[in-house]
């Protein structure tokens, strides 16, 4: 593995194509896996599990970074709703592929990215601005506090 | 993707416009997995009903609409035809009987009627139930398979030792028509394969038990594969559906092993099948605890709502249950729902197990559950339940906090209106 880029504070990560497009946006990061059936309100656009960490916070309009999928397999259905009712992550970057996950991201038509050169969950922060461009595989994270981002 | 002669006609639309979709939809998804190409599927379980309020407006265009757009991810409205392969419907959101108990208008009924009475004739079977393993979809080991539902996808796995991964709504249209699934995860022999190695050092027996050691589990493993040993007592349908259910609750487990038991493991050996063993747990008292413990949220004692049955209740817990009431009435306070497929609450009726559980004060139904119909008696403040699945959920879903114990626990809340469960 090779150590990030850092470009102008930027930090420049390299991936696969999970879904086609380019899309930036701020960044929602959470270290918990997500239900989507039973774990978002698919009207709102928030995480509803009980002992989620990111429970009542919505990820509409933002850049998604989890670690992947669990529960039912109503995970797409649901991620699809979010779409149809407008509320759904712009972009997403996810760690672990499973089918939940991958259908998941499909049917939202969200850019998205896995199999990142290092973790997402280590390298971005909630707040921090997040391009993805899926068709290259690339992710240009901009630190949200510039000092913090010197290296 | 490399293509068959016979999914590039399709693909190409040399089959009609719905294969044509159902294909595209397969391509997009099987190269987000990384799939190198599809697998023939003679069995297909999904989510073709449209029993939710949030469909109305598909619904206004047809149902046409309704499957394009949600089993097959295609905005341009396709007719859709019979399907080509085996294929139901799971679980839904209403009982077709008794949708006035559950507080569901009638206008909806009737939609859920409707989209059945369509799509039943396009050849998907309405079992409608989470456990279509009861109700006479048993694939034989080694079949391909191309699942949704979470509990069942892991019985199928690891009980039966057919082949699946956990498909949604929108693959499991794209193989009701084709025929086709992605050749990927567990559907290839070497991803079935055990990761986790489980010692089991406190008795496990009944199904409240088999449900903490899987919600315990599945947190812990996500979506790994873990092969369990120790002290597992009598395992049987009923304990490995409701263990399954949990454990692909808290995490996302869709196999394991228990050697000696289920049928990719006859040793511990074959079921790591040489894998490297990258975890080892063990379950004891104090891992029970903790599973208790994040399980129940309630703190008011007082219950108003008692729900059995999921996964949906084998014809021998709905017995369990009706003997368990025979002769008593429950609280005056409390309702008790009872879920079963339907196809097993015919034989409840016969038996007059139902009318024991009716003369009580519960209710039998089918075909749906709190959890999916987003539905409880109205008024309803605080819950019990014998599944450790609904018990996660519930609070998500209905914003209600909720009692977990065993069956025995559960009716004595029904009969008493107060919850004196507990871990013994």
């Amino acid at each position: 593995m090779t150590a990030a880029v850092h470009v102008n504070n930027k930090i420049v990560l390299h991936g696969r194509k999970v879904v086609g497009g380019v899309a930036e946006g701020e960044a929602l990061v959470t270290r918990d896996t997500i239900s989507g059936w039973g774990g978002i309100n698919e009207r709102e656009g928030t995480v509803i599990e009980r002992r989620h960490e990111l429970r009542g916070v919505s990820f509409k309009d933002k850049v998604l970074v989890f670690p992947g999928a669990k529960g039912s397999s109503g995970y797409s259905a649901y991620f699809h709703m979010t779409r149809l009712n407008g509320v759904a992550p712009k972009a997403m970057i996810f760690v672990k592929m499973t089918t939940k996950a991958a259908l998941g991201a499909v049917v939202t038509h969200s850019p998205t990215v896995t199999d990142l050169d290092q973790d997402p969950l280590t390298v971005i922060e909630t707040g921090d601005w997040v391009k993805v461009d899926a068709d290259r595989g690339i992710v240009e994270i901009t630190k949200r506090v510039q000092a913090k981002s010197a290296s | 993707m490399k293509l068959t002669d016979a999914e590039r006609a399709m693909l190409d639309g040399r089959d009609g416009p719905a294969k044509q979709k159902a294909m595209d939809l397969l391509m997009r998804y099987g190269e987000a997995l990384g799939a190198e190409r599809l697998v023939a599927t003679n069995n297909v379980a999904g989510a073709f009903n449209a029993s939710t309020p949030s469909v109305r407006a598909l619904v206004a265009k047809g149902f046409d609409a309704v499957f394009s757009e949600l089993n097959l991810d295609s905005q341009e409205v396709v007719p859709i035809p019979k399907m080509a392969v085996n294929t139901c419907q799971l679980i839904t959101g209403i009982d077709n009987d008794k949708w006035r108990t559950q507080g569901i208008p009638d206008e909806l009924a009737a939609q859920q009627k409707s989209a059945e009475k369509h799509f039943g004739a396009l050849g998907i079977n309405m079992f409608a139930t989470c456990t279509p393993y009861q109700v006479g979809n048993v694939p034989v080991k080694g079949e391909h398979c191309a699942w949704m539902e979470s509990s069942a996808v892991i019985y199928c796995n690891s009980v039966l030792g057919a082949r699946t991964n956990t498909e949604g709504k929108e693959s499991t249209g794209a193989a009701a028509l084709t025929g086709r699934i992605p050749y990927w995860g567990y559907h290839i022999a070497d991803n079935r394969r055990g990761t986790h190695l489980v010692e089991v050092d406190v008795e496990v027996d009944d199904i409240m038990d088999y449900g903490l050691l899987g919600y315990w589990l599945g947190e812990i493993v996500q979506e790994e594969i873990p092969v369990l040993t120790g002290k597992l007592s009598r395992p049987s349908l009923i304990k490995f559906k409701h263990f399954g259910a949990a454990a692909a609750s808290s995490g996302g487990v869709e196999m394991y092993h228990v050697p000696g038991v289920t049928p990719e493991a006859r040793d511990r050996d074959e079921a790591f099948g040489g894998n490297k063993i990258v975890g080892k747990l063990r379950y004891g008292a104090a891992e029970r605890k903790l599973a208790y413990d994040n399980l129940n949220c309630a703190s008011e004692r007082d219950v108003d709502f008692v729900m059995l049955g999921c996964p949906h209740n084998a014809i021998e817990q709905i017995w369990l249950i009706a003997s368990l009431l025979e002769g008593k009435k429950l609280s005056s306070n409390t309702q008790m729902w009872v879920h079963t497929p339907r196809a097993l609450r015919e034989v409840a009726e016969r038996n007059g197990y139902v009318k024991m559980i009716e003369d009580a004060g519960g209710v039998v139904m089918s075909d749906t559950c709190p959890a999916i119909s987003r539905y409880a008696p109205k008024g309803t403040r605080v819950i019990a339940t014998d599944s450790a699945k609904q018990a996660h959920y519930l609070p998500a879903i209905l914003n209600l906090p909720v009692w977990f114990g065993t069956v025995k626990q559960c009716v004595e809340a029904g009969l008493t209106g107060r919850w004196n469960g507990g871990l013994q």
